[in-house]
């Protein structure tokens, strides 16, 4: 498919400070394309230059076919909504919509027509006599992007919209503005450091690090068989193991040597050969966690272990299992009702159980992002 | 009366006090003086006379007063109209250089208000370096004057109210939130556009604020009509003086000052209006 929006080779510096790194992303018409990672990943800095507010050093931005680089943002076919709303103190809601189709020079009646379709699709006519002041943050935040929508852009930049609200209201939000992208059919990048909102709104997620693009994909490729030991640690926790290729098995599965639990089958989603060093993403709750031992098949991994860490969280537990020099953690779901299970306690002996095709093989590991892991102090 | 009214009205009492002796009481003696007789010999008479109260109704006085909003107004506007891109530049700065540059607008303070004025009587003088060089490039005849005009005491008025004009303006640029000028942008606007659309409603607060503190005084302007101005520049406070000074008739003078306080009063109000805000 032909891309709708081209950041080709773009590179932005501050100083000695590499922001955004020779990136190259194409995003299709009408689709919702995030830009996720920690914050100073460039995200920001590339949604920036998209709208205009920022220039690259290198590289250029193609937008339907037409490099739109040099233009400065008001020429620009794109719209934006701003993490802090930014709307315009001295304007009511209605003529905060109205701001960018008055220099657009509508007709006033058209501008009348395209403010009211945007007060209903954000379902804030009731206050469209309101200031900004007047209004609260949910409220301000549909402002925010119904003032976008109702240029038409070809894209729709949104920069961490949901990130000033609370959580109950963040998740409302982003139902509503996933509704609102089906209902418009507009194409979306939208700018987040939370996995969470950007799992659940992506067509496609670019996880971004240190300016640098480390994975393009959807949601659940992203999760599943992440490039990096840092999409693998960034999105969702894992455990990461490392060990030697000692036996191919056969085209798809290989023999690995960890050091501390022995020999334990892996998927090839790698080309491996023995001797190789490989390093494995073990999502927690892809670990069974049992009393008893498992009776295990040729592609079924089976260590013991013993509880160091339980965490109730309701609908799950988890459990951090300390396995040799290992602490893996194992994420069981209560789909039972669960005060008459007899689950394991703290110092318990458990078995960890996975597939092999569970464990995911990582292209790329680095040590540093074993930070991004949530564990529990060593001691406690 | 609970202890924190009290404290309250004990920690102001001392600076109303010294208001209400020194403002209030003065301003209260003028508008008295007004209603007395006027004696020839420049005394206070006597009693009570409408004389010097009637005396506002000279036909002359409209033209004055005329002048004097005039000569304010274009003070003020020009004021505003240079502060506006200062306050929104050094809103910009960074902080250090915002400070060197917050210096500097104060600096001129350092010198005393008159000498100051000297000093353009000097730079405007019909022999100084300025005109010379005006009439060397024509831009001037042989007998136009750079003093004595309406031109030079708005031209020295701006210098000198420009200060208290950048300031609250800068005040109102600091907390002005500059992404709404990208926000302006990316639905559009050019860059002037944004300026005028939404920096310029945005520090309205700042923009009153610098009408007043220089409107308001304009009004009373004596010093600089008298120093750059000529006949035709004569202010109310150039007519007060010549009242107090020449004429000897204070309960006339009195009378014009009561009707100028009562003038400057009105913006006041106006202020007031817009405070709940």
């Amino acid at each position: 498919m032909a891309s709708y929006l081209r950041f080709e080779n773009v590179t932005r510096r501050f100083g000695s400070f590499t922001a955004v790194d020779d990136v190259n992303i194409d995003i299709q018409q009408g689709e919702t394309f995030s830009l996720l990672g920690p914050s100073g990943c460039g995200k920001t800095t590339l949604l920036r230059m998209a709208a205009g507010f920022d220039k690259p050093d290198a590289g250029r931005i193609l937008l339907d076919g037409k490099d739109i680089t040099p233009l400065p943002p008001d020429k620009r076919p794109v719209n934006t909504v701003f993490q802090s709303y930014a709307l315009f103190p001295h304007l009511s809601v209605r003529d905060n919509i109205a701001f960018g189709p008055k220099i657009a020079k509508w007709p006033q009646d058209a501008i009348t027509r395209g403010v009211d379709e945007m007060l209903d699709l954000i379902d804030l006519k009731a206050h469209a006599g309101k200031k900004p002041a007047q209004l609260s943050g949910g409220m301000k935040q549909r402002v925010a992007i119904a003032r976008a929508l109702v240029n038409k852009p070809k894209v729709l930049l949104l920069d961490e919209p949901l990130a000033a609200l609370d959580l109950k209201l963040r998740q409302r939000l982003l139902v509503e503005l996933d509704a609102i992208h089906d209902e418009v059919g507009i194409t979306f990048i939208y700018v987040t450091h939370d996995q969470g909102e950007a799992m659940s709104i992506s067509d496609r997620i670019a996880v971004m690090n240190k300016g640098t693009i480390e994975q393009v994909g959807p949601p659940a490729e992203i999760y599943e068989a992440p490039r990096s030991s840092f999409v693998a640690a960034f999105i969702g926790d894992t455990n990461f193991l490392d060990g030697r290729v000692t036996e191919a098995i056969d085209p798809r599965f290989s023999r690995c040597e960890v050091n501390g639990f022995g020999s334990i089958v892996i998927d090839n989603d790698k080309p491996v050969t023995p001797g190789d060093r490989v390093h494995l993403s073990l999502r927690p709750e892809k670990l069974l966690v049992s009393r008893e031992q498992p009776s295990s098949s040729d592609l079924e991994n089976a260590i013991a272990g013993k509880v160091e860490d339980v965490i109730y969280f309701g609908s799950h537990t988890r459990y951090w299992v300390r396995c040799g020099e290992w602490r893996l953690c194992a994420e069981m779901q209560h789909r039972k009702y669960q005060l008459d299970e007899q689950s394991p306690k703290w110092g318990d002996t458990v078995w960890l159980r996975w597939h092999a095709n569970d464990g995911f093989l990582l292209e790329q590991y680095r040590a540093e992002d074993e930070g991004l892991l949530t564990l529990p102090d060593e001691d406690s | 009366m609970n202890k924190e009214r009290r404290s309250e009205i004990l920690a102001t009492a001392p600076s109303f006090l010294w208001l209400a002796m020194f403002v209030l009481v003065p301003v209260l003696i003028i508008f008295a003086i007004a209603f007395r007789p006027a004696l020839p010999a420049g005394g206070i008479g006597e009693g009570w006379s409408l004389d010097a109260v009637r005396s506002l109704a000279e036909p002359a006085y409209l033209s004055l007063l005329l002048r004097t909003l005039w000569i304010s107004a274009l003070t003020t506007a020009a004021c505003i109209a240079l502060s506006l891109p200062v306050a929104y530049a050094m809103a910009r700065l960074t902080p250090v250089w915002r400070s060197r540059v917050l210096l500097l607008v104060i600096v001129p303070f350092w010198t005393n208000f008159v000498i100051r004025v000297f000093a353009w009587q000097q730079i405007l003088h019909a022999q100084g370096y300025l005109a010379e060089l005006l009439r060397g490039l024509h831009l001037i005849g042989p007998n136009d004057r750079l003093l004595g005009n309406l031109g030079a005491v708005v031209l020295v008025s701006v210098y000198t109210y420009l200060p208290f004009s950048i300031l609250p303006l800068f005040a109102a640029a600091e907390k002005f939130d500059f992404g709404l000028l990208d926000a302006a942008r990316d639905l559009g606007a050019k860059p002037a556009r944004a300026f005028f659309g939404v920096f310029v409603p945005g520090v309205r607060q700042g923009i009153i604020t610098a009408f007043l503190v220089v409107f308001i005084p304009m009004l009373g302007s004596y010093v600089v009509p008298d120093m750059v101005g000529g006949t035709g520049t004569q202010m109310i406070g150039n007519k007060i003086a010549q009242r107090n000074f020449s004429d000897r008739n204070l309960p006339e003078a009195a009378a014009l000052s009561g009707a100028l306080a009562l003038l400057v009063l009105a913006p006041m109000f106006l202020r007031r209006k817009e405070k709940p805000q």
